[in-house]
């Protein structure tokens, strides 16, 4: 990735994006919807990226990925990554229909969503990776009134072999994984939290603390699910491990966007990532 | 069922015509949604991949959104893609229509005529694909089975020497599901007429290129300093394509004519239009039928021909304007309606001879809609009624609709 | 079609209103010698930051967002205001 591209000041993407490009190690060809990677990407006739990128239509990233799997096939070339990376509103939303069929295909693919949880490149809007309470510009008053979506969980249900969460504020283990997933073949889905200084609300030199506290509140727990085994990965299995997760209230109050979130409603979130971590600990120890 | 590779004439539907032109070429990457009465063709296909007939990866999409991205992405990287679809689906495929035509990737499809819904019909007209003409594929319409094998063969090389995806449209259950005997060619003699496909755009980790950007309004300066194309351009050029694919389109029909003793017409099919003062127009196998037409006129002491419109993007003006300079009238019977206006051909040919010399009275109809039939005796009763009535500009006339 | 290069927006550095500035007596790598920590250079968006001894930081793509200051171990990156003269060095 190279400098001087269009990514706001402190763009959790952009972090995400300089390691992951780094495990790809050069050997990899991207496929980018509608969002705010392309514009990362850069305006024609100039790129900032050096790994060979496919632009596409926003619903179709992981069918234009699979298109290319088919043909590299068909030509023999092998030995290449085909990475599909899209946004959440292109995952969760408008993509999930052809992320679902390629992932039902066991397409060899790699297909990475990284969700700073709203349409961000076009303003703000809110995504069905929006958390609970957030307010967007569609959602300006009362906030988002539904939970996100558990989109690993919806990738479990297609029988992948590998799925994974990762996140910028661990560089290392986001790294990791995208090694590990590279060596795998069929399937495989990573979903990277990206957190974002202009649609959250916090100043920019933020980012990395902000992506901090969502793992270490158990709002974003890192984990992997290799071959069917569940394990906690990084911060999030030292915690499992050692300390106790930190009041989820400290993770909402450094970002705007959860201001004026009704008491019942912050209650109700602290309940809801409580049981779901639960729930991953006991996954954890069993390792399934 | 899948049709033998041999080199005989063959008794098979226009989907099997379809899928065998599509194996003879030896397409690379197939995705295969079904829709009726497509679905045969993407069957056939899967077949032929399954039984090791065709070296090819076949992608079971979940819908034709996805088909068409699946070649797209196919396309880019280098290999030759395939798919077909009607109606709806095609509807559903909008977006990267769009996209095919302007990334200007060589991709061919077979669309099977269908009417749109609301309401729901599975069969015939040509709503589909005259809906999706402003996208910028080229469109070739197809009047018997022969002529899908023929045209679909020919789209392949169309598509490559102009690089913009080809559609070859024929009439969904009329052509798709009946059987008509198909002179097969064999692979030695497509293999030579074909040729195999270098990709202008490539995807190389070794040389990284970023396709198909944000593109600005106005020309912008690469890395190097030399100023490239804004979108306007792009899109000049991708019209200028389409312009060079009328002398294409010709060529190709042409040295298909020498290599297997056959032509469709090049952009227009005519039928005893030389001396005709009546023309009857059409595009695919409604201008068979009017043909049939033409015979039972011509005995009755009418000048009737046919002048049916092969290549229906491009649109060929000037070919229009040549064959129809003898013509009294033209009588237009399209298969579809451009809602608010007039059926799309008729229109299209107003325009095409405004302001030339050739200024024959173009009355157009609307036929055949969601599959009311057209027969023959049909168009017969309409010209004759129209012919007493005395020929001149009418409003559209509907044929055999019955409110 | 288009190839990479460096700046593609332009020279992102004038988009700053703070410069991060170090002070290489407390930087952990500068201290020891050698490329260790690197934590300003791991989490930098714009990878405008050299992992080199002493660590570099290309002003002219910089964009202020201070994320290096935040996660700097010793507190051996400042931020302060750009004046209106830009130096970029």
């Amino acid at each position: 990735m190279l400098p001087g591209n269009r990514t706001c000041a402190g763009c959790g993407l952009s972090i995400a994006y300089r390691h992951i490009l780094k495990a790809l190690d050069g050997r990899a060809i991207m496929t980018i919807p509608a969002s705010c990677l392309t514009v990362l990407g850069g305006m024609y006739p100039v790129s900032s990226v050096e790994v060979p990128v496919m632009n596409c239509t926003f619903p179709s990233t992981a069918a234009t990925a699979s298109g290319i799997v088919a043909g590299l096939k068909a030509l023999g070339k092998e030995g290449i990554t085909v990475v599909a990376m899209a946004g959440d509103g292109g995952t969760v939303d408008i993509g999930i229909q052809a992320l679902s069929g390629a992932a039902e295909r066991d397409t060899d693919l790699l297909y990475i969503c990284y969700d700073n949880e709203a349409y961000m490149n076009t303003g703000v809007q809110r995504s069905s990776a929006t958390p609970k309470g957030v307010r967007t510009a569609t959602t300006p008053v009362q906030g988002k009134q539904t939970y996100k979506k558990d989109m690993p969980a919806i990738m479990e249900a297609h029988y992948l072999r590998y799925i994974a969460t990762a996140s910028p504020a661990f560089p290392e283990d986001l790294y990791d994984k995208v090694c590990k997933a590279r060596t795998v073949v069929g399937t495989r889905y990573i979903h990277i939290h990206a957190p974002c200084p202009p649609g959250w609300f916090f100043p920019t030199k933020e980012t990395v603390n902000v992506g901090r506290l969502a793992v270490e509140t158990g709002a974003f727990p890192l984990y992997e699910i290799d071959h069917g085994t569940f394990r906690l990965t990084g911060r999030s299995k030292t915690l499992a491990a050692r300390g106790e997760l930190k009041p989820l209230h400290e993770y909402l109050t450094v970002q705007g966007r959860f201001k004026n979130v009704p008491r019942e409603t912050l209650d109700e979130l602290q309940q809801h990532v409580t049981e779901r971590w639960q729930h991953y600990l006991e996954r954890d120890k069993a390792g399934a | 069922m899948a049709v033998a590779e041999t080199q005989d004439t063959q008794i098979i539907t226009g989907n099997q015509a379809m899928a065998l032109a599509a194996k003879l070429c030896r397409v690379q990457v197939v995705a295969a949604y079904p829709i009726t009465p497509q679905s045969q063709v993407t069957e056939t296909l899967s077949e032929y991949v399954e039984s090791k007939r065709l070296d090819a990866q076949y992608v079971n999409v979940e819908s034709e959104h996805s088909a068409m991205s699946v070649c797209i992405g196919a396309a880019t990287v280098g290999a030759r893609a395939f798919t077909a679809t009607s109606a709806n689906g095609l509807a559903y495929m909008c977006e990267p229509l769009h996209w095919a035509a302007g990334a200007r990737l060589p991709i061919v499809m077979g669309c099977v005529n269908r009417a749109m819904a609301a309401p729901w019909s599975v069969l015939n007209d040509q709503q589909d694909s005259m809906s999706q003409r402003d996208a910028g594929w080229i469109q070739i319409f197809a009047r018997n089975n022969q002529e899908i094998l023929d045209c679909a063969i020919q789209a392949f090389r169309i598509a490559q020497a102009v690089c913009v995806p080809v559609m070859v449209c024929y009439d969904g259950y009329i052509l798709s599901h009946t059987v008509m005997p198909v002179d097969v060619p064999s692979q030695e003699a497509v293999d030579a007429f074909v040729p195999s496909y270098v990709p202008h755009t490539i995807l190389d980790p070794a040389d990284p290129k970023n396709l198909n950007q944000v593109t600005l309004a106005n020309p912008r300066e690469n890395e190097r300093g030399v100023l490239c194309h804004g979108y306007m351009e792009h899109r000049y050029l991708l019209e200028e394509a389409l312009e060079q694919a009328l002398g294409v389109i010709e060529e190709v029909d042409r040295e298909y004519a020498a290599a297997f003793g056959r032509s469709c017409g090049g952009l227009l099919w005519t039928y005893l239009a030389d001396n005709a003062e009546i023309v009857l127009m059409a595009a695919g196998s409604l201008a068979s039928e009017a043909s049939v037409a033409v015979d039972e006129l011509r005995k009755a002491g009418v000048r009737a021909g046919v002048v049916a419109i092969r290549s229906y993007r491009p649109f060929p003006k000037q070919a229009l304007v040549n064959a129809l300079a003898g013509a009294q009238c033209v009588l237009v019977f399209d298969k579809s309606l451009s809602y608010g206006n007039e059926g799309p051909i008729c229109a299209d040919l107003k325009a095409a001879l405004y302001g030339t010399n050739t200024q024959p009275v173009v009355q157009g109809f609307i036929a055949g809609l969601g599959g009311r039939d057209v027969k023959a005796r049909e168009l017969v009763d309409v010209i004759n009624r129209n012919l007493k009535e005395g020929i001149e500009p009418r409003p559209t006339q509907w044929v055999n609709c019955q409110i | 079609m288009a190839s990479p290069s460096i700046g593609e927006a332009g020279l992102t550095g004038q988009w700053r209103t703070r410069r991060p500035v170090v002070n290489h007596d407390e930087c952990v790598a500068a201290k020891a010698g050698r490329p260790v920590c690197m934590q300003c250079w791991l989490y930098c968006p714009e990878a405008v930051i050299k992992k080199s001894v002493p660590i570099e930081i290309d002003l002219e793509y910089c964009k202020g967002c201070g994320i290096c200051m935040e996660v700097c171990r010793s507190g051996a990156i400042e931020m302060v205001p750009e004046t209106d003269d830009k130096d970029t060095e």
